[in-house]
C-alpha cells in the first residue's frame, strides 16, 4: 500500500498520463466543437431579418444573439407564423428567430408587437410598442428591370401563385383572421403591390381616414414607407418606379407580394430608416 | 456542514476521503460487526431474486411519466395553442408566469451583461422551485436528452455485457473545467456557446417547433455513449448538471441512506447516473448510520427501486417534524 502510494509504478504512470491525454482530448474536442459556431457568424451566413425590436449592435448582431435566450415564445405568439428559429448550421445563432421574408412577411397583425411583449429577456426590446417605430431593415428595389411597374406593366390575377402559402392582413375582408395572399386576386393597369399592400402605407391611409388602428392614435405611423414616383423611361415614356421613404422599417411584406419571379423589391439588412435618417438619403 | 462539504466535493468531481475509523459513529461498528457472516452469498442471492419479484419499478415509472408529460405539455401548448406552457426548457410562460432554465440564464446573463426584470422573475421562480424540489431533479425528471441517455444506457450496457464494448471513464473533474471554461466564453465572446452544443435545449425545440440538423449532434452524442463512454454528456460533461447541483445543496428533498440493513452489495451504485454519491454505501464509508446522499444526486430514484433491503429512501426534510 506505502510503496503505491508514494512511488507509482511505471504502468500506473502511463495509465494516469493516458487518462489525462483522454479528459484533455475530451474538453478540447467539446469545447473546439462548440467554438466552430462562430464560423456563419464570421462569414456572415447568420445575417437574417430579425423579428421587430431585436437589439441592434453596429456591424453584427452580437447583444441579440447574447440576449435571445433560444425559447421561441415569439415564434408561438405571431399571428401569421413569420418567425422561424435557426439550425445548428447558423452556430451561436442556434434557437434565434429569424424572417424569411420571401416565404412569409412580418405584417404586423397583431398590432401590438407580440413577439416584443413575448420575450423574456429584451433580446426584441420592450422599448418599442408600434410598428412604426421597428427597424428592420429598409425595402431597396433591387432588380428594377423586371419590376411591372417600372416596365409599365399591370397586374392579373393574385400576387403570389399557388401553392405559395404566405398570409397577409386584408382589413376589409376580416381584421382578425390574415388571409393567404394567393387568394386574393388584382386587376391593376399599373402593379401597385409595395404601395398598396404595405403596412405603414395601410396604417396611414386608416389614420387619415379618421380610424386609426385598434382606435389607437400612437398607431399611426408619422412618416411614409414608400410611394410610386414618375419616371421619364428610355422610349420617353412617363411610368412610374417605388420609392422607399423614411418611414420604412423594413417588415418584408413588399418582398413577399412582389408578384415577380424573383422578388424585384428585397430587404436590405445592412441599413434601416434610422441609419437611413441618419446620413440624410 | 458535512453535507455542503462533500455535495461540493463530488459536484466538482474531487473524490471524497473514506472517514478514519474513529470518525464513524460508534453504533456503525456494532453493526458492521452483526452482519460479518450472517449473509452467505447463497442468502444474499435469494434476498435480491425475492426483491426482483416485486420489483416493478414505481420511481423509473413514475419518473418517466412525468419526464413525458411536461415536455408534451410544452408540444400541445403550442400545437392546439392552450397556452399553459409556452416556450421551450430555455424559457417558458406557465400559465402567463416567467420561467428560465437557470443555466440559459447564467449563460445569457454572463454574455449579454444586463438582466431584464421579466429574467430576474423567471430565474428566481425557478430556482425556488428547484430548491424545493431537489435541484438536479431537473435532470432525470425533466431533461428530455436524460431519457434518451437512459435508452442509451441499456444498449451500452447489454453490449459491454457481451464484451463487445468498453466503457470508458474520464476524471469527473473535466465536469468542472468545462463548466468554467463555458461560463469564461460567454463572459469574453459574448456568445451564448454552450447553448449551441446542449442537446436538452436543441431537442427541447425540435419537440416544440420540428426537428433539424441539430439533432445529428445529439445522435452522434448518443452514438458515444453507446459505443464508447456510459452516460458521456452527462456524467462529464453537461454544465446544466453543476448549476442545479449547487441549487440542491440548499434543497431539503434528498436521498437518505441507512446502514442498518444494508447488505453492501453495490447493486444501488450499479444503476446510477452518478455512482460516486453512492459510495456511502460501500462498507465503512458512511460517517453515520442514516447519511443523506449528496447534492450531485438526480433524485431519480432508481437506488430506491433497486435496494433490496430499503436502505435507499426518498426523504423531504424536516417534513417529518413538521407533521
Amino acid at each position: 500500500m506505502e510503496n503505491s502510494s508514494r512511488k507509482k509504478s511505471t504502468r500506473v504512470k502511463q495509465q494516469d498520463r493516458r487518462d489525462f491525454m483522454r479528459a484533455a482530448l475530451f474538453v478540447g474536442g467539446t469545447v473546439s466543437l462548440s467554438l466552430l459556431g462562430y464560423l456563419p457568424l464570421a462569414q456572415g451566413e447568420s445575417q437574417r431579418l430579425r423579428p421587430p425590436g431585436a437589439i441592434k449592435t453596429p456591424d453584427n448582431e452580437q447583444d441579440f444573439f447574447a440576449a435571445c435566450i433560444k425559447c421561441g415564445q415569439c415564434v408561438q405568439v405571431c399571428p401569421v407564423e413569420a418567425l422561424l428559429l435557426a439550425d445548428i448550421d447558423e452556430g451561436f445563432g442556434i434557437g434565434i428567430p429569424y424572417i424569411d421574408a420571401r416565404q412569409q412577411a412580418c405584417d404586423f397583425s397583431c398590432d401590438g408587437l407580440q413577439c416584443v411583449l413575448a420575450c423574456p429577456t429584451g433580446a426584441l426590446t420592450h422599448e418599442i410598442n408600434y410598428p412604426a417605430e421597428s427597424t428592420m431593415a429598409f425595402a431597396r428595389l433591387a432588380n428594377p428591370d423586371t419590376c411591372l411597374a417600372v416596365l409599365g406593366k399591370g397586374l392579373q390575377g393574385p400576387a403570389r401563385q399557388p401553392p405559395f402559402t404566405g398570409l397577409l392582413r386584408y382589413d376589409a375582408i376580416d381584421r382578425w383572421s390574415p388571409q393567404r395572399v394567393a387568394d386574393q386576386s388584382y386587376d391593376l393597369e399599373v402593379c401597385d403591390l409595395c404601395v398598396r399592400l404595405c403596412p405603414i402605407e395601410i396604417r396611414i391611409a386608416q389614420c387619415e381616414a379618421g380610424k386609426p388602428p385598434s382606435g389607437d392614435a400612437n398607431q399611426c405611423p408619422p412618416h411614409h414607407a414608400i410611394k410610386l414616383e414618375p419616371f421619364t423611361a428610355a422610349n420617353g415614356e412617363i411610368r412610374l418606379t417605388p420609392k422607399v421613404l423614411q418611414g420604412c422599417v423594413g417588415c418584408g411584406v413588399c418582398e413577399m407580394v412582389c408578384p415577380t419571379q424573383t422578388a424585384s423589391i428585397v430587404m436590405d439588412l445592412d441599413i434601416d430608416r434610422l441609419t437611413v435618417t441618419r446620413a440624410g438619403g | 456542514m458535512g453535507y455542503f462539504k462533500r455535495s461540493l466535493q463530488e459536484l466538482a468531481g474531487k473524490r471524497v476521503d473514506k472517514p478514519l475509523k474513529r470518525d464513524l459513529h460508534p453504533d456503525l461498528h456494532t453493526i458492521y460487526e452483526g452482519k460479518k457472516g450472517t449473509l452467505s452469498a447463497g442468502d444474499l442471492a435469494k434476498a435480491r431474486l425475492e426483491h426482483h419479484k416485486g420489483y416493478f419499478g414505481k420511481w423509473r415509472k413514475r419518473r418517466w411519466a412525468t419526464l413525458i408529460a411536461i415536455n408534451l405539455l410544452f408540444v400541445v401548448s403550442y400545437y392546439f395553442d392552450i397556452q399553459i406552457l409556452e416556450g421551450a426548457l430555455t424559457a417558458s410562460r406557465f400559465v402567463g408566469f416567467h420561467m428560465a432554465d437557470l443555466n440559459s440564464a447564467l449563460q445569457v446573463m454572463l454574455a449579454y451583461k444586463v438582466v431584464v426584470l421579466n429574467l430576474v422573475i423567471g430565474t428566481v421562480t425557478v430556482f425556488m422551485m428547484w430548491v424545493l424540489l431537489g435541484g438536479r431533479t431537473f435532470c432525470s425528471w425533466v431533461c428530455p436528452y436524460h431519457l434518451l441517455a437512459e435508452w442509451a444506457e441499456v444498449i451500452h450496457l447489454r453490449l459491454e455485457a457481451k464484451g463487445w464494448v468498453n466503457n470508458h471513464t474520464f476524471h469527473r473533474g473535466v465536469r468542472t473545467v468545462l463548466y468554467f471554461i463555458f461560463a469564461l466564453l460567454a463572459l469574453i465572446t459574448g456568445y451564448t456557446v454552450f447553448e449551441t452544443l446542449s442537446p436538452t435545449g436543441i431537442l427541447s425545440r425540435a419537440l416544440i417547433y420540428g426537428p433539424g440538423l441539430a439533432l445529428i449532434w445529439v445522435g452522434l452524442l448518443l452514438l458515444l455513449e453507446i459505443f464508447y463512454s456510459r452516460r458521456l454528456w452527462c456524467r462529464y460533461a453537461c454544465p446544466i448538471g453543476i448549476t442545479y447541483g449547487v441549487v440542491g445543496l440548499l434543497s431539503p428533498l434528498r436521498v437518505t441512506y441507512n446502514a442498518t440493513a444494508c447488505h453492501h452489495e453495490g447493486d444501488c451504485r450499479k444503476v446510477c447516473l452518478v455512482p460516486h454519491v453512492l459510495d456511502l454505501t460501500i462498507r465503512g464509508r458512511a460517517p453515520e448510520i442514516v447519511n443523506d446522499v449528496s447534492a450531485d444526486c438526480t433524485r431519480c430514484g432508481l437506488c430506491v427501486d433497486i435496494c433490496p433491503t430499503d436502505s435507499l429512501h426518498f426523504e423531504f426534510k424536516g417534513l417529518k417534524k413538521l407533521l
